[in-house]
């Protein structure tokens, strides 16, 4: 579909000089970058660099924030989703969204993950049900929850909740899934649970994933991109940023000098 | 060894203070009641006022009462909640936001007479309803509506951004995001505000005086557009308006106590609304 290569890559998402304003607070400044298809792109940074802003803007979600102001371009599959005529549902449908603190709705398991389907509707009941089981072996809950799907979500446990939104967000069938530093209120056996899963996740879909966990950035990511003060400092092959980084404070941070 | 006296000081203070309102109300009810439970029967909550109110029952008035109530409810419900949801989802900060509560804070302030001449200027006259059912339960509705509003928005504030948001993010507009995952955590807080409010209006006299409540009906009112005796009303009668009130005070306190007996009861559901609501929200 889309007609840019990375690496031979194709590329799934890609912004354009990208400013972003809260209010008249310049948070993004200038970001060009492109996302390959199937592949997980982590951002790093430190707090405020403007990470979580950039993934927000991805699926749109800065919409929900009053006085935000857009300007350049950001693409999916070569189409403008800031264009005027693009509905941001549509666009939310395709990329989705997990977020850093699991947020399962206080319904039962089922309810949960068949939320999304339920929007759109057209969903034969024996669909829903095939589709929610579907989702949540894809997000490698299933086998603890097969049992209990009546039972409410918030009886799961923290890292089973953080797989129930990702399980929630798989059902939908989505393009691209973002991730704001999903694993940063779990415990590590929980965190490697979900870094497995991302894993699994890009043969699949596209994978954006915030991350203040240097480790993790490393273990899962195909590229990586750094943040600073609302700019890309850099932005290439996780392997080459972490191991022969370009540029003086990509290097700083990524031996924890500063952040 | 001073610093603790002091903090002895305040502490009998504080609880002084608030052990004199659970006083206060002890010696209300327990006046009302010791007064007024002698007349409670079942022929007098289900029988008319006979020989110049000095015989017979309260039920034309608690039949009034209620049916206002539901009129009441009806017009203040919907108008409270929708406003509330404009105001806390979807209304942006700005001038008009501000007017708007603003207004309602006034509106809470206003004396409920007040609400009685404009229920008679608006329901009674310009619309035409007369004085009626249907005229009393709007003025009412109107007392109730800050409330209504005030309580529904904070119920819509207790309900975590993460539910919209995790909404919005799978692909949900707005109002579905709202009408399936936000209302429905929010509606028994919404209530309990609705019923504070309602228990209010169930016991004002003023708004009802001159757009239907009667001094005496010799029937029950057939329609919407009838007038009706009202419990508050009936009880302000029987104090002080009869022309034998020592011979009729019995029934007086006993009116007091069915009117105290039906707020208490509103009370209670409201509390056992929030009760479920918090249950709710645990999951």
């Amino acid at each position: 579909m889309s007609g840019h290569l990375m690496d031979g890559k194709t590329v799934k998402m890609s912004t354009r000089k990208l400013n972003f304003f809260y209010g008249k607070t310049l948070a993004l400044k200038q970001i060009s970058m492109e996302i390959p298809e199937k592949c997980v792109t982590a951002l790093i940074g430190p707090s405020g660099c403007g990470k979580t802003t950039f993934l927000r803007c991805l699926n749109r979600m800065n919409d929900t924030i009053e006085g935000i102001r857009v300007e350049g371009e950001i693409l999916l599959d070569d189409r403008n989703i800031y264009h005027p005529e693009v509905d941001p549902v549509q666009v939310r449908r395709r990329v989705g969204m997990v977020f850093q603190k699991s947020n399962p709705f206080p319904k039962t398991i089922f309810e949960n993950v068949a939320y999304g389907l339920r929007i759109s509707g057209g969903y034969s009941k024996a669909e829903i049900a095939m589709r929610v089981e579907a989702s949540l072996k894809g997000a490698a809950l299933w086998d603890e929850v097969s049992g209990r799907l009546q039972e409410s979500a918030m009886s799961l446990s923290g890292g089973q909740q953080q797989r129930l939104c990702i399980a929630r967000a798989l059902a939908m069938s989505p393009e691209v899934l973002l991730m704001d530093e999903p694993t940063s209120a779990i415990d590590p056996v929980a965190t490697a649970r979900i870094e497995e899963l991302v894993l699994q996740l890009k043969d699949r879909l596209t994978v954006v994933i915030v991350t203040h966990n240097m480790q993790q950035a490393a273990r899962i990511s195909d590229y990586t991109a750094f943040f600073f003060q609302g700019r890309i400092v850099e932005f290439g092959p996780t392997q080459k940023i972490f191991t022969n980084p370009s540029h003086p404070k990509t290097e700083e941070y990524i031996t924890g000098r500063f952040g | 060894m001073k610093k603790k006296w002091a903090e002895k000081i305040g502490f009998a203070l504080f609880s002084g203070a608030a052990l004199l309102v659970l006083f206060f109300l002890g010696i209300i009810v327990g006046d009302i009641f010791s007064k007024g439970a002698g007349v409670i029967s079942w022929q007098f909550l289900t029988q008319a006022p006979r020989e110049g109110m000095t015989e017979g029952g309260i039920f034309p008035a608690i039949l009034g009462t209620f049916l206002v109530s539901v009129i009441t409810i009806l017009f203040a419900v919907p108008l409270g909640m929708f406003a509330a949801i404009y105001l806390n989802e979807y209304a942006l900060p700005g001038r008009t936001t501000r007017l708007i509560r603003l207004a309602i804070r006034n509106l809470s302030g206003v004396p409920s007479i007040v609400y009685g001449l404009f229920g008679v200027v608006l329901f009674v006259q310009m619309m035409q309803f007369g004085t009626s059912v249907l005229s009393a339960g709007l003025t009412l509705g109107l007392l109730t509506l800050p409330w209504t509003i005030t309580a529904s928005e904070e119920a819509l504030k207790t309900v975590p951004k993460s539910y919209r948001e995790g909404a919005l993010a799978l692909g949900a507009t707005k109002w579905y995001a709202i009408r399936t995952n936000v209302l429905p955590y929010a509606i028994p807080g919404m209530l309990t505000g609705v019923i504070l409010g309602l228990a209010r209006a169930a016991g004002e006299t003023a708004p009802i005086l001159f757009t239907g409540a009667a001094f005496f009906l010799p029937h029950l009112p057939r329609s919407l557009f009838d007038q009706f005796m009202a419990l508050p009303y009936h009880l302000y009668i029987l104090a002080t308006q009869h022309h034998d009130i020592a011979k009729v005070r019995p029934i007086a306190y006993g009116t007091a106590l069915v009117l105290l007996g039906l707020i208490l009861l509103l009370s209670a559901s409201a509390i056992y609304f929030r009760y479920r609501y918090r249950q709710r929200m645990k999951g």
